[in-house]
């Protein structure tokens, strides 16, 4: 497989519209069963060479979206909000008039907000050792989605390069006010402080549900993650900024016995299990959470409010290619969630030679309006087919939904 | 007899038909009135509950809210005023009658703006939020499904079943506490600020509120539909804007002042032109003493100054001749002769004094007129100093008047909250040395009035003659023969310091 060149873009991302982006199942989705002129009123905004950037497009069908992409030909598409009036006519309309109505609950994880507790890599440099932190992400904030806010259509999406993204597409909660939003997330964060904040993490007895049910997860991949991958109990330097986090009663008689042991999984056990003991205690002198509060410091999501907070934030579109490193913006499939790697995910470039290969093996030469079926499903060939599989598995579980609530209604009113 | 039995019948069913409309003491004003009602009572209404609403964001400043000094403060206001003040009482029909007219009434003054909505919403969220705690347990709950609002309280069961999660994920409430509280299953928009503190449990999109959080959530819930109404209300406010009668009241009541206007004069003839300079100094309003020092300084004031502190003076009992005097005194210390006082200024003075022209007695201005109408430009020295002064340059001048800075700091305060009024009274309360002002204030001449008063323990103002008021006055009125005879027009040279007479011509 040759490597991604971004100087390739030009060439290949005809070829990608063309023949690889699942335009059918996209379109699908955007338009929510047709309901009030939804895909009409939708904003995309396209970046092209360059930097150039279009914002406030907006098309009058999924084909014509087709059509205007095959024709443009974008480096990066994103979605914004649906407004009140077309996007591409927000000029003509008086000031004050254009407004977003609604938009999917967006969350952007990025890794670099982990950078001051992972020690392989940082900034945008991944690698498989912290990629662990995106699937203990994933998993805790799934979870409360779905069992504490009640949501059901969720779409998890790899960035392309250094994080996750999901779309929350619930029709109630397409409806949620910027208040709203910003409270999910504040609902969602534990960790906060910044470079001047040695302890980012408090919690208090008791502790809520929420708290004990992500503890829960982080707990199943805290040892391979965090004692044996980061190994922050490796050495004195180490342990010695996982101590400062810990009260001090506790302080001195752990940096006594580390020494003695002899991997971050020892020393782990041994500052847990002192912690524990004091969760009997009266609650006048507190039980202490300290051993939860470094587990989540290290390990617990880190969401920017400002991408799920505002209606009209845009955020690259699902299927998208990211333009530094060439991956595709692939949805996650829950179910293997663990087995995810970021480095197997298929580039523009090795795309486009999968379908050369499969080309060679009789494939039709160009012919124009010939066969447009047959090329915009080319993707089945590709490595790029599973990812799109989980997307229309997502989109159907939403039409499913729909249907059984269109029945569902017409059954109230007595409808035959 | 007959003929009295029957009407005491009817009388006894209307009673009951009317405890059906307002089962209860407060409301959502969910439904606008039906009925008619004249335009007397229209207007009566609306300003009694801006009364109201003026007293409850008075209170909301000096006091903590909820605390028993602001409860019976609020209480004894709601009564004077009328207005349900009591869950239980008795035929209240006519209160809670006045309460649901009167609010629907101020939504139409008070949609108008962002800043009016803002104020409106606030108050009438206190107000709300008061009543509601006033209320019984059980009154809350009849209330609460009388409101047809959604929270269905949780049955036994399932509350045993999230106990352990009821008691972890809600402060102060252990388990002995969960079972004996009802928990509300709420939608999360309704329950935004617990559940986005984790201090609530959420299961499934909805929140378990225990009853004692109630009234934050139904608080809410009256805010959002409220806010709805008043942009609802906002638009379709043109219409209403047409009609001729109820225009001009609605005009007013955002930027009305509700109280005595000082055109009657109780203290005619008991002020002397000699007390002024030091009644400037204990008992003006800063603005008028203000106002009062730059007369003095530069012996003359532009027109917006002449206009509020002469129609002031006019309010603190200066007669015609009084002022006309005082004016010439003072402008011929300045650049201006006696003709050319007679000929210009005099006329204006009569004129505010309604003894010219259309003959209107104008009003003293109060200070919501003098706060929002007519701001100052360089030059001026009118208007409202906790307004329009530069915080700093206010700083200094209280620190000339000897005011302690932590007074001073706490005046500040209430500027840096656009609290123009209360800062005044603040200041009322620091050079009287009193800790309560024991008023609303509204309007300079009330704070005069109240100022002579305490100076004077309640004694009438004295009554000062002296002679040469006397011999001021024959002077004047030769004066005002004077410039009666003579046509303004033939003095309309451009003589920039007499600056167009047409601006005497405005109504307040």
């Amino acid at each position: 497989m040759a490597p991604f060149e971004p100087a390739a873009l030009p060439e290949l991302l005809p070829v990608f519209y063309r023949r690889l982006f699942p335009h059918g199942p996209y379109g699908r989705w955007l338009s929510y069963g047709g309901v009030k002129n939804y895909f009409q009123l939708r904003e995309f905004s396209f970046t092209l060479r360059d930097d150039v950037y279009l914002r406030f497009q907006s098309f009058s069908s999924p084909q014509e979206l087709e059509r205007e992409l095959q024709k443009i030909n974008p480096y990066k598409i994103d979605i914004g909000a649906v407004y009140s009036h077309r996007p591409n006519q927000h000029n003509t309309v008086h000031l004050g008039a254009f407004q977003p109505q609604e938009k999917e609950l967006v969350f952007d994880i990025d890794m670099t907000d982990y950078d001051d507790v992972r020690s392989c890599c940082s900034s945008a440099d991944i690698c498989s050792k912290c990629w662990t932190l995106m699937t203990i992400a994933v998993r805790i904030i799934d979870r409360a989605l779905v069992e504490d806010l009640g949501v059901r259509h969720r779409l998890w999406v790899y960035s392309g390069r250094r994080g996750v993204h999901c779309w929350v597409c619930d029709d109630a909660v397409r409806k949620w006010s910027p208040a709203l939003r910003a409270a999910a997330v504040e609902y969602l964060s534990l960790v906060k402080g910044g470079a001047d904040t040695v302890k980012k993490v408090n919690l208090s007895h008791p502790v809520h549900p929420f708290i004990r049910h992500s503890v829960n997860v982080v707990e199943k991949y805290f040892e391979e993650y965090a004692l044996r991958g980061q190994d922050i109990l490796g050495s004195p330097e180490k342990w010695d900024k996982v101590l400062a986090l810990i009260p001090e009663e506790h302080r001195e008689a752990l940096q006594a016995e580390f020494p003695r042991r002899k991997d971050s999984v020892q020393r782990w056990e041994l500052l847990r299990a002192r912690l524990e003991r004091t969760r009997g205690r009266p609650a006048a002198q507190g039980p202490c959470y300290a051993d939860w509060e470094v587990m989540l410091q290290f390990c617990f999501p880190r969401l920017d409010i400002n991408v799920s907070k505002g209606l009209n934030h845009l955020l690259k579109s699902p299927f998208s290619v990211h333009p530094k490193t060439g991956r595709v913006s692939v949805p996650l499939d829950l179910q293997r969630l663990d087995q995810f790697d970021p480095f197997a995910v298929p580039t523009i470039t090795s795309l486009c030679q999968e379908l050369d290969t499969a080309n060679s093996d009789g494939e039709q030469e160009d012919g124009g309006a010939t066969e447009p079926k047959r090329r915009t499903r080319d993707y089945k060939k590709t490595s790029l087919a599973p990812y799109v599989r989980v997307f229309e598995q997502f989109v159907e579980g939403m039409e499913s939904a729909r249907r059984g609530e269109r029945i569902r209604r017409s059954d109230l009113q007595g409808d035959f | 007899m007959e003929f009295s039995s029957r009407a005491r019948l009817k009388h006894a069913r209307l009673a009951g038909d009317r405890r059906e409309q307002y089962p209860h003491s407060l409301q959502f004003y969910l439904e606008p009135p039906m009925e008619s009602i004249s335009l007397v009572e229209f207007e009566s209404f609306a300003v009694d509950r801006l009364k109201l609403l003026k007293v409850i964001e008075n209170l909301g400043v000096s006091h903590v809210r909820g605390t028993d000094v602001y409860k019976s403060k609020l209480e004894s206001e709601l009564r004077k005023l009328k207005f349900p003040y009591r869950a239980l009482a008795e035929d209240d029909y006519e209160a809670r009658r006045k309460d649901h007219i009167s609010h629907f009434i101020l939504r139409l003054a008070y949609c108008q703006s962002e800043d009016l909505r803002r104020w409106f919403l606030q108050q009438e969220m206190d107000l709300f939020r008061y009543r509601f705690n006033e209320l019984t347990e059980s009154l809350m709950q009849k209330f609460l499904e009388h409101a047809n609002l959604s929270f269905e309280a949780i049955g036994e069961d399932l509350k045993n079943e999230l106990a352990n999660e009821l008691s972890t994920s809600t402060p102060g409430f252990n388990l002995t506490k969960v079972k004996e509280q009802m928990f509300f299953k709420v939608g999360l928009a309704d329950a935004v600020d617990l559940f986005r503190a984790r201090k609530v449990f959420i299961k499934d999109g909805f929140a378990y509120v225990p009853f004692k959080e109630i009234d934050v959530i139904v608080l809410n819930n009256y805010r959002t539909k409220l806010s709805k109404a008043l942009a609802l209300t906002a638009r379709s406010l043109p219409s209403i804007q047409s009609d001729e009668r109820l225009q001009p009241l609605l005009n007013h009541l955002s930027h009305s002042y509700v109280g005595p206007d000082y055109s009657i004069q109780k203290n005619t003839g008991k002020i002397s032109l000699e007390q002024i300079d030091a009644l400037s100094v204990k008992s003006f309003p800063l603005c008028m003493r203000q106002l009062h020092r730059a007369l003095r300084d530069s012996h003359h004031l532009r027109h917006g100054g002449r206009m509020q502190y002469g129609l002031f003076l006019k309010g603190i009992g200066l007669t015609l001749e009084q002022a006309l005097e005082f004016w010439k005194k003072e402008f011929i210390r300045g650049k201006v002769d006696a003709d050319k006082f007679d000929k210009g200024y005099a006329y204006s003075i009569r004129h505010s004094y309604g003894k010219e022209g259309r003959r209107t007695d104008y009003t003293p201005y109060s200070c919501m007129k003098i706060i929002m109408s007519n701001p100052p430009s360089q030059g001026d020295y009118h208007g409202c100093p906790f307004r329009h002064s530069d915080p700093e340059l206010l700083k200094q001048k209280l620190q000339s008047y000897k005011i302690p800075p932590s007074g001073i700091t706490q005046v500040l305060e209430l500027v840096k909250g656009v609290h123009y009024q209360l800062a005044c009274q603040k200041f009322f309360e620091l050079t009287h040395d009193v800790d309560d002002i024991g008023f609303s204030l509204n309007h300079p001449n009330q704070y005069f009035t109240e100022s002579q008063k305490l100076l004077n323990g309640g004694r009438e103002l004295k009554k000062e003659f002296n002679n040469s008021g006397n011999f001021q006055q024959k002077n004047n009125s030769q004066e005002s023969t004077n410039s009666s005879s003579t046509p303004t027009s033939s003095n309309a040279k451009a003589d920039t310091e007499l600056e167009g007479l047409e601006a005497y011509f405005t109504e307040d």
